[in-house]
């Protein structure tokens, strides 16, 4: 293949913990839940009420700017609990299983027999729609309009996350057959980022996708990196992005004709004592999966949902989130540190030079969410560009963001990035300052402005 | 520590919101921080790890990087007074007496700027921003030895005031504020900032001076130099004591008068190699700035002699004398005031070092030019940036165009 691009800029970060390649299935599951929070910049719609018994793919909501955007339940059962935060906000449905294993039905056939009509409505219907998000603004894209390109990613590489060759190690026909769905759907093509040098990499044997390999640190994993690199979202373009572990649901529904999320998680953590792969539904209950997996249960830990760079805080008793393949566990270090700012800091992390860690950087290391130091106003510059290796001025593109100017986010890039995108950034910023929030408020105001 | 910890986790609900002491909450949480990194974690959504470093790090390590420079300013003050009495006091009685002239000027420096800031933590109930940790120290460094205590503290107080938090503090702030404080004495108060007899300690009152010891500066010298001075051996300056040539070596050792901390090149290169080796300031600002006031010397060089004898001094001269070295190394780097874009670094620190030369050259009237160099190149840093980020928005329209 000769599609190799090097990612020069980033941060690869080596913690305790990695998941082991070894798979164990969760058969019983008490309860379920599909969190609406999990999609920002829909408005739920209840459809199915409290009580009501549902099968695999039976609508539980949809969002009421786009109707035709539903949100299925993942398993047969009945709807025990709608959870509301404030203002009545939906945060969540609770299915409990009554293990007769029902679903709807929706069209089984090859993706190449059908029309585009078809297939949109068959992923509209199932409940998969939402597997598929769009640049600008990584939300959820209108059914009405067709994007330039599709962009899937078949590697993360962010720390601790789940290993997608793995995940698809039983399932490659299934991702073939997603991606051939998709390539209906665009008139453009659809493109596949892998990763380079990966012996016995399956998805190198994709067909029907025009594939680069991507080689490098973190973010080279994310598709927003990718798309820049291969081809970069213009004002007014739309294209959709994928995970390759999600087309693997949308393959299957092909396959069968039925919705079912499986989904292939990886537990990994410094406070996890064995750290490896669970085969599960979508939206598992966190604690079936971290049952009697937890170290030393003195420490207080921290559950994500999602990658260590930009899930999801969770508690045990909460559902995994719709996107996520990797629950990351580590401690909350929610401790003072005497004068820890003036220590040498042997085994501290730090990108930069100024603690003595540097000394030894291919040591994995064990780290805790504690924020090391108060939030200030921007004072170094020139370290984010290092961790952002797109054509882009990281720090102005958030400056504009936080002045509001609509016209220069755009100018400046806002139609090309994601929140991930800019989770290194946070990471390593000396002055502690929410960037992932502050580009996801990015997005809101500018979705609100341009209506 | 233990016991600290339990102490202030007693004391801490009365700064709290409702708590007694509401109002000094912020001011308490500076000082709490100081002493113990918070226990605040990360958001619930966002990264969940974050890097070890802060503004107080990165603060610490500049100020570990101004140590050789302060250490050996201290020195030289003392080796500059004993010189003009004529006698040779030995290494540890020159550096005492440097040391307890110099101290008061960091005290009240930092006093002075550290108060400004604590009023305002507790008008704008915000934690302290640790920007001064620095400026404290930068500022007894850019100055003569005997400035009177005074001036140094109502400077400081103009300079945290109308320099920074105007502004909104650190980060927020167009000039660099230990610049502006110099500034406020350069223009406020003339005489004590510049002349032949302020840079030695003790010499204005002029008491058991040796005959004819002036305590000139290089860069005075040079302004001043006629064409007969400079003999074809190169520029001869002469230190206080008669026909003494000062080299350029010394002038790169540092035992020249000038500012307390700005003499020694080779010290200021050790700060240097902290800073750039850390990655806390830009090596891009830094190095450009070099070039450029070395491009402008050579360039002055290989003009036409006769229009001024200053345009002969050799480049390397202008390098090691007066505030470049400090002013490059130590201001111009200041990331708030300075460009932000990579690419406009370069074209920052090379105007630096070139508006220096300039300064110092065709002004008659100012011998030194790097403080009015950066502040002018702060204030042109957003400009620079606007033109490189302007580049990037045109590439991005550019591919839109091509597009369609």
């Amino acid at each position: 293949m000769s599609n190799v691009i090097k990612i020069k800029r980033g941060l690869d970060i080596k913690l305790v913990g990695v998941p082991e390649k070894e798979l164990k299935e969760i058969t019983s599951s008490k309860s379920y839940g599909i969190k609406p929070t999990d999609f920002p910049g829909i408005t739920p719609k209840v459809v199915s009420k409290v009580d009501t018994d549902v099968k695999a793919g039976t609508t539980l909501f949809f969002d009421k700017y786009n109707p035709d955007v539903v949100f299925t339940s993942p398993v047969s059962g009945k709807i025990t609990a709608i959870n509301r935060g404030e203002r009545r906000r939906i945060l969540e449905f609770v299915i409990e299983p009554d293990g007769k294993n029902e679903s709807e039905t929706f069209i089984k056939n090859k993706p190449e027999n059908l029309s585009r009509e078809e297939i949109k409505e068959s992923i509209l219907n199932s409940g998969c729609w939402p597997f598929i998000r769009q640049r600008p603004f990584n939300i959820i894209p209108k059914p009405e309009i067709t994007p330039r390109d599709i962009f899937i990613t078949s590697f993360n590489s962010a720390p601790l996350t789940a290993d997608l060759n793995f995940i698809v190690k039983n399932d490659f026909s299934a991702f073939q057959t997603g991606v051939n769905a998709l390539t209906k759907l665009t008139d453009g093509k659809v493109y596949l980022g892998i990763k380079a040098g990966e012996i016995s990499n399956q998805f190198t044997n994709t067909a029907n996708a025009e594939k680069y390999e991507f080689s490098g640190p973190h973010p080279a994993g994310n598709v927003g990196i990718q798309i820049n690199k291969i081809k970069p979202v213009n004002k007014g373009e739309v294209v959709w992005t994928l995970n390759a572990a999600d087309v693997i649901i949308i393959g299957k529904l092909f396959e069968t004709g039925v919705y079912n999320p499986m989904r292939i998680i990886a537990l990994a953590g410094s406070e996890i004592e064995h750290p490896k792969y669970y085969k599960t539904l979508l939206g598992t209950k966190l604690s079936d999966i971290t049952n009697g997996q937890i170290k030393n249960k003195d420490i207080k830990k921290r559950f994500i949902s999602g990658d260590i760079l930009s899930g999801e805080k969770i508690s045990e008793n909460d559902y995994i989130g719709f996107y996520d393949t990797t629950i990351s566990v580590i401690p909350e270090g929610d401790k003072p540190e005497f004068f820890g700012w003036a220590k040498p800091g042997l085994k501290k992390f730090s990108f930069s030079i100024t603690f003595y860690s540097w000394l030894s950087p291919n040591q994995e290391r064990n780290l805790d969410s504690n924020l090391h130091g108060g939030e200030r106003p921007f004072i170094v510059t020139g370290e984010l560009d290092k961790v952002f290796p797109m054509d882009i001025f990281p720090l102005q593109l958030i400056k504009s963001v936080l002045i509001k100017d609509l016209d220069l986010m755009e100018e400046l890039g806002i139609y090309e990035v994601a929140e991930e995108d800019f989770a290194l950034c946070e990471v390593i910023n000396t002055s502690k300052i929410e960037i992932q929030k502050i580009i996801r408020d990015g997005f809101d105001f500018a979705i609100k402005e341009l209506g | 520590m233990k016991g600290l910890e339990k102490y202030i986790n007693k004391i801490k609900p009365n700064f709290e919101k409702g708590g007694k002491h509401e109002k000094w909450g912020s001011v308490f949480e500076s000082f709490e921080t100081f002493i113990f990194v918070s226990s605040k974690t990360a958001p619930k959504r966002g990264a969940h790890i974050r890097d070890a470093i802060d503004s107080k790090r990165l603060m610490s390590i500049v100020v570990m990087a101004l140590v050789p420079a302060m250490l050996f300013g201290m020195w030289n003050v003392g080796y500059q007074h004993f010189l003009s009495l004529g006698t040779d006091a030995g290494f540890w009685q020159e550096f005492i007496h440097g040391f307890i002239k110099v101290l008061p000027i960091i005290l009240v420096s930092y006093i002075a700027g550290l108060g400004t800031e604590f009023v305002f933590v507790y008008i704008k109930k915000k934690e302290i921003e640790e920007g001064f940790l620095v400026s404290g120290l930068l500022i007894p460094l850019i100055v003569p030895v005997d400035i009177p205590l005074w001036m140094v503290a109502v400077a400081t107080i103009l300079a945290v005031i109308l320099g920074k938090e105007v502004f909104g503090g650190t980060g927020m702030n167009i000039f660099n504020p230990a610049l502006l404080a110099r500034a406020f004495l350069f223009f406020g108060y003339a005489k004590k900032m510049s002349g032949d007899k302020i840079w030695i300690s003790g010499l204005e009152k002029g008491q058991n001076i040796i005959d004819g010891f002036s305590g000139a500066t290089p860069l005075s010298q040079f302004a001043g130099a006629t064409k007969e001075e400079i003999a074809d051996g190169g520029f001869k300056i002469i230190d206080g004591l008669h026909n003494n040539i000062v080299s350029a070596y010394d002038m790169f050792m540092g035992w020249i008068p000038g500012s307390i901390g700005e003499t020694s090149t080779l010290m200021i290169l050790i700060g240097a190699v902290i800073l750039i080796y850390t990655g806390v300031a830009s090596w891009k600002i830094m190095l450009s700035g070099f070039l450029g006031a070395s491009a402008l010397g050579l360039l002055l060089n290989v003009l036409p002699d006769g229009l001024n004898p200053y345009f002969e001094l050799p480049f390397y001269y202008h390098l090691v004398s007066g505030g470049l070295a400090f002013g490059i190394v130590f201001m111009a780097t200041d990331p708030v005031t300075s460009a932000q874009t990579e690419k406009g670094k370069w074209i920052y620190g090379f105007l630096i070092g070139v508006l220096i030369i300039i300064i110092r050259v065709f002004n008659p009237g100012y011998p030194e030019g790097t403080m009015l160099a950066i502040l002018f190149m702060n204030a042109f840093a957003p400009l620079i940036d606007h033109y490189i980020i302007r580049g990037n928005v045109k590439k991005r329209l550019k591919r839109l165009k091509v597009k369609s």
